[in-house]
């Protein structure tokens, strides 16, 4: 890695919050520091404070926002900065952007910063569109007259031209952001900070933002800090990704690992346990087990392996014709597969009341791309009443083994495995 | 090394200086200024009936208030030859541009945290834009005042020793020290409010008190004349200061001396470099303590 391409650098940059109201207490902590100050002493608040986990409660007042915080941004490339919420991710961009200072630690940068927290900061509800797009832009670090050059495409872009004489309180919520975004875009910094704008305005319109953002990133070679919740769009957008949690990075790596790494973190975390959900006591004492080759329980398959269920379960009356159907979802939650008993014509009547039902359920070779998987279960009657669900009832990871003969890696941004023959 | 080092355009870090005002940012954000300025002049009368007419209006009924108050019930003389009304007017238009620039300044921090905690520019832009569009606001008072002026002196007359003095070339100066001194003032206050918030409630009446002490309704030589114990409280308040310094400008009374007018002036820059410095020093962090 050349040294010179490198445009921004964090340098253990910590960030210290004290918990609780401020107000009590507050002036003797800064007489306490004051005091220390004077004796020629470290700040005495600066030795406590706890890992930031917010389940957790702690006995420290004061709670490290981020600890340590060390990386590189080199030129032209998309950084995504991806983590739960309370990870450390909005402190981290509000530093970057000089709203706040960080309490130890450096950032060395080569371009100008420009941050795009929130958008439509500073618009005025009773000035025009256009007094608007001149104010924002002004604080967004726009002169006049880089202002006045773009206008025409600031209003093109936000596709308000009919309104942009009329004061922005009459306008949509929707058309306020448009006409945000459209001003920011046209920002043009060496370095844009950027925080969940995209959750915003119709599907037409975030196409068209994204589709901005590749053009800044790609086009234009600038560099780019993007924090989301949104994977796919870290995804597309991003080159490389650094995973945020309770203040500290803890996987640093390609923009796909990254968001798999998360989606990991947050599946050991909190959502593997299974979710049972039973409607009108119907059906009980589920049990469930997936194997492979009827050997015993497991978690992990390899592309091409067949896979065998096991559910069980209790019906307290009588049904004709139960329906059982599978949801197979991938790490970001997009569903792949949905299997059902209709699949195989297999029909389910229950002709005594409290009977035991045993099913085995055996799927053909499964291409699905290496990765984490989970499975939903649906239960309902003949017609389509849900009866009973379990949301995460299986977890289990798919790895590359040798159905395929490839030995570099599937791409982690496709789908489905398909297998061919080669002649 | 140093070289090495030399290559980054800036850092941001906790480490900060007394004074760091970077006045080649502040530049490159004047359109910035101007812009806040013209929003703050547009927006203020939006959705009114009588719309800027309430620049005239306020300091105008003040007048007259105090004119009956002060110097019909109270009977405090205002000179000979000179209308009590236009006395008054011309206190009151002073006062107002420093009074108006200490409360616009005083909540800085806590009127603007939503855009402060999102964006960053060079903060000291905001109270800069509250006292230039203030200045505009006491333009057009001082033509109202220069109206009625104009009225007692050919219409009436009851103004007859009402005369501008040479010293009038200074009134830009003067208008300088108010702006800075109220700045100073209210940028020292908005930076204390971010943790204590005990002084915004000070200010709102507080301003309302030292218009008391400032000799806006009475000449400063009255109170000497009737209160001689207290006189020096009110003598050395610069605002007195500058007050009497404006009435003898514009009208030829009240006391004026060099080392008066130096006075006034050293005073609002050493609060304006005060305030500077605090608020310098609270806009790193304030978003956090807000």
């Amino acid at each position: 890695m050349k040294d010179q391409d490198i445009i921004l650098k964090a340098e253990n940059i910590s960030k210290q919050y004290r918990l609780g109201l401020v107000g009590t207490g507050t002036l003797s902590h800064d007489l306490n520091r004051w005091w220390s100050k004077i004796r020629g002493k470290e700040d005495p608040y600066l030795k406590v404070g706890e890992v930031n986990d917010r389940s957790s409660k702690g006995s420290s007042q004061y709670v490290w926002a981020l600890k340590d915080i060390n990386f590189e941004v080199k030129r032209g490339e998309v950084l995504g900065i991806i983590g739960k919420n309370g990870a450390g991710k909005s402190t981290l961009l509000k530093i970057l952007s000089k709203v706040t200072s960080p309490t130890t630690g450096e950032i060395k940068t080569k371009g100008r910063i420009a941050s795009l927290l929130e958008v439509g900061t500073g618009f005025h509800g009773e000035m025009t569109g256009r007094e608007n797009i001149y104010l924002n832009g002004a604080i967004l670090g726009m002169t006049k007259k880089e202002i006045n050059l773009k206008i025409d495409e600031i209003i093109e872009f936000s596709g308000c031209q009919r309104y942009i004489d009329t004061p922005v309180k009459r306008y949509s919520s929707g058309m306020t952001v448009r006409l945000a975004f459209a001003v920011a875009a046209f920002l043009e910094p060496e370095i844009l900070v950027i925080d969940e704008v995209l959750a915003v305005g119709d599907a037409e319109f975030q196409k068209k933002a994204i589709g901005k953002m590749q053009d800044i990133s790609r086009g234009q070679g600038r560099t780019v800090l993007f924090v989301s919740h949104n994977m796919s769009a870290i995804k597309t957008l991003c080159t490389r990704g650094i995973v945020l949690e309770h203040g500290n990075i803890v996987f640093e790596g390609g923009s796909h690992e990254s968001v798999e790494y998360y989606s990991k973190l947050s599946s050991s975390n909190s959502y593997v346990e299974a979710i049972h959900e039973s409607y009108g006591d119907i059906i009980s004492e589920l049990n469930f087990e997936i194997s492979r080759g009827n050997i015993k329980p497991d978690a992990s398959f390899f592309i091409g392996d067949d896979m065998f269920f096991r559910l069980g379960f209790k019906v307290s009356s009588k049904m004709k014709n139960i329906l059982i159907s599978f949801n197979v979802l991938n790490y970001n939650n997009e569903l792949i597969s949905h299997i059902s008993n209709e699949d195989s014509n297999y029909i389910l009547n229950i002709e005594e009341v409290n009977s035991s039902v045993e099913i085995c359920i055996k799927t053909d070779k499964i291409l699905y791309i290496p990765g984490r998987y989970k499975l939903n279960l649906w239960i309902g009657d003949s017609k389509s009443n849900t009866l009973y669900t379990v949301e995460n009832i299986f977890n289990f990871i798919i790895e590359q083994g040798n159905y395929t003969k490839r030995v570099r890696p599937l791409p982690k941004h496709s789908k489905v495995y398909l297998h061919s023959n080669w002649e | 090394m140093n070289t090495k080092e030399d290559r980054w355009l800036y850092t941001i870090s906790p480490k900060q200086s007394l004074i760091h005002l970077n006045f080649k940012e502040i530049w490159q954000y004047r359109d910035l200024l101007f812009l806040f300025v013209k929003r703050d002049v547009i927006t203020l009368y939006k959705q009114t009936i009588l719309g800027p007419l309430w620049y005239f209006i306020q300091p105008l009924f003040t007048s007259v208030i105090f004119t009956l108050i002060f110097n019909n019930l109270a009977a405090i003389p205002t000179g000979e030859g000179i209308p009590a009304f236009l006395f008054n007017l011309a206190g009151i238009t002073s006062w107002n541009y420093f009074s108006a620039c200490l409360t616009g300044t005083s909540n800085t921090f806590t009127a603007n945290q939503s855009i402060f905690g999102k964006v960053y520019f060079p903060r000291v832009i905001t109270p800069l834009s509250v006292v230039f569009s203030n200045l505009l606001k006491f333009g057009i008072q001082l033509l109202v005042f220069i109206c009625f002026y104009i009225y007692f002196i050919f219409f009436t007359d009851k103004a007859s020793s009402a005369m501008p003095q040479m010293a009038i070339l200074y009134l830009p100066v003067l208008i300088a020290f108010m702006g800075l001194f109220g700045l100073g003032f209210g940028m020292t206050i908005s930076s204390m409010t971010t943790k204590y918030r005990d002084l915004s409630f000070l200010v709102g009446f507080g301003v309302q008190l030292l218009m008391y002490g400032s000799a806006v309704m009475y000449p400063l030589s009255y109170f000497k004349e009737k209160v001689p114990e207290y006189a020096w409280l009110i003598e050395y308040n610069p605002m007195t200061t500058i007050i009497e310094i404006f009435r003898y400008m514009t009208l030829g009374i009240g006391e004026f001396s060099l080392y008066k007018f130096i006075y006034a002036g050293s005073i609002s820059i050493i609060f304006f470099l005060i305030g500077l410095i605090i608020f310098n020093k609270t806009e790193k962090s304030f978003i956090d303590t807000v």
